[in-house]
């Protein structure tokens, strides 16, 4: 396995009293998708979302453990969540485009860090084509996105991720709302993405893991029960457990 | 066939109610505007009242009004706003939350002449304000408050809180989310909120009795601590209080004319706002 670019060590969360992710240990290698996959429930979106402290707004939760990216502590009050978010982005099952223009959304994300002005149209470009949605919006750049399909929507939405230069992205179920086209489209930026970035996606679908991903890790009932190559995890997984979710006796 | 009768039952029970709320609403507008109708005139917005109140116009009372709405929505919008940002955004469940929110929704309950009271007390005497448009423009703020707050953390709640996450995963704090997107996206809603209680702030009459209001001021003051003349308290006075009642009935009728077409202008902006928003949409 490549350098391990995220890590989470013993990590425990709370809902209130319900205990949602028990003692997780996991690493996500550099440059790579990892695809967390299990039943739902099972803890692989609220895993995903400690990644970048979106747990943060939620009342009643309790986190123990260390979560770290190169080693430096996310959780730890000296280092700054903003920044720590810039370098972690994340992609939502919904795509929540900002009720702004397509160009102001991702400008918006750039006055966020004080990017110099004059060269925000160019990386607006950049990030837009990076995500295949320039050639469809290059000529409306100043229309609501809203009224973008939902799928360009979430390239949009990418783009928007994209566009700070993350070091990881995360991605939660980004294609579950979407056609199969869409899904088509995103799972091919997600592909060439991986070169540049870190890329860790919570997939309900078991075909899409298999396409996109290098690595696999299975988690069930709030533990990680393995974590494999995804050809391992799909041809010959180690746990009893794994097995069966894959040939689908339960999930 | 019993579900239909039921259904039809439901029906005519709906739909009489509400004709009985809209024919209530055009007996008040007709016997308003058929007596008061004609004696409105471009004069009579124009000019002041003369000869003991027989004659001339309502101008320093419609500017009063005005005046008295500004330092309103000055004074009320801005602590308004805070704390429902206050409370939708930065205040955790707790005890003490319960408790500010309940306080609030029971201020929206306090019977008008008691904010008069306290107006009185609080800022003609306590702040030596004296009786002014000022101080009574404050009380009729404290009063509109509580709508306010409801109205905007209303609106504030509408919002998805897919929002707010994908303004806070690019890396915004939570001040910018909120300054940024969160109110941008709320602004109708809490416009619209703003409007509709500064209106209903500019008919009441008992908050402004005790801290402000005049029965007669000669001329136009735009001065804030100065006395001044308000259209519900000169509509309250030519219809209850003048001397000869009989003879200023047109000119009561003609002030609750104007009265009714200000509140009703300010409710048409409300609703164009929120049209013109669900539009974008």
């Amino acid at each position: 396995m490549n350098e391990a670019k995220l890590k989470a060590e013993s990590l425990n969360l709370w809902f209130g009293k319900k205990q949602v992710l028990k003692n997780v240990n996991i690493s996500f290698p550099a440059n790579k998708v990892t695809a967390l996959i299990g039943p739902s429930g099972c803890g692989k979106s609220t895993l995903l979302r400690c990644f970048n402290r979106m747990h943060d707004l939620v009342d009643d939760v309790r986190i123990e453990g260390r979560i770290s990216i190169d080693g430096i502590d996310i959780y730890d009050r000296k280092n700054s969540v903003t920044e720590m978010r810039k370098r972690i982005g994340m992609v939502f099952q919904k795509a929540n485009p900002l009720p702004k223009n397509i160009y102001d959304n991702l400008a918006y994300a750039l006055s966020l860090h004080n990017t110099p002005k004059d060269q925000i149209p160019k990386l607006i470009e950049q990030s837009l084509k990076e995500s295949y949605l320039w050639e469809e919006v290059k000529d409306e750049l100043k229309k609501p996105a809203v009224k973008l399909s939902g799928g360009q929507q979430q390239r949009l939405c990418i783009a928007r991720t994209v566009v700070l230069r993350p070091e990881v992205i995360l991605m939660d179920e980004p294609c579950s709302a979407l056609d199969p086209i869409s899904t088509n489209k995103i799972e091919e930026l997600i592909k060439v993405l991986k070169k540049d970035y870190t890329i860790v996606i919570v997939t309900h679908n078991m075909q899409q893991a298999q396409r996109i991903s290098d690595y696999v890790a299975f988690m069930y009932l709030g533990e990680l029960i393995e974590l494999a190559t995804a050809e391992e995890i799909f041809k010959s997984p180690k746990q009893e457990l794994t097995k069966n979710y894959i040939n689908g006796h339960f999930g | 066939m019993i579900g239909k009768i039921k259904s039809f039952f439901n029906w005519v029970l709906l739909i009489s109610s509400t004709g009985l709320v809209c024919l209530f609403l055009a007996i008040i507008l007709y016997d308003i505007f058929s007596k008061g109708l004609h004696a409105v005139s471009w004069n009579f917005i124009i000019s002041v009242p003369t000869e003991g109140m027989t004659k001339g116009g309502v101008l320093p009372a419609i500017l009063g009004t005005l005046l008295l709405v500004m330092i309103t929505t000055i004074f009320g919008v801005p602590f308004g706003i805070a704390c429902a940002i206050y409370l939708n955004e930065y205040a955790k469940p707790s005890a003490l939350t319960n408790i500010i929110r309940a306080a609030i929704r029971n201020l929206a309950g306090v019977p008008s002449i008691i904010y008069g009271l306290f107006g009185l007390a609080l800022f003609v005497q306590g702040m030596h304000l004296g009786t002014s448009v000022l101080s009574a423009g404050l009380t009729l703020g404290l009063l509109s408050l509580p709508y306010i707050i409801t109205t905007t953390e209303e609106a504030l709640k509408r919002i998805p809180n897919s929002l707010r996450e994908a303004t806070l995963a690019l890396g915004a704090t939570q001040f910018e989310t909120i300054k940024d997107v969160i109110l941008p996206s709320a602004l109708p809603g809490i416009l619209t909120g703003i409007i509709l209680s500064v209106s209903r702030a500019a008919g009441e009459t008992a908050p402004i009795l005790f801290t402000g209001v005049a029965f007669y001021i000669n001329g136009v003051s735009a001065s804030v601590n100065q006395e001044f003349m308000a259209l519900p308290y000169h509509l309250y006075m030519l219809s209850t209080q003048h001397q000869s009642i009989e003879q200023v009935r047109p000119l009561a009728y003609a002030t609750a004319v104007v009265l009714i077409v200000l509140v009703f202008v300010l409710n048409l902006v409300a609703f164009y706002i929120r049209f013109k928003y669900r539009k974008q949409e």
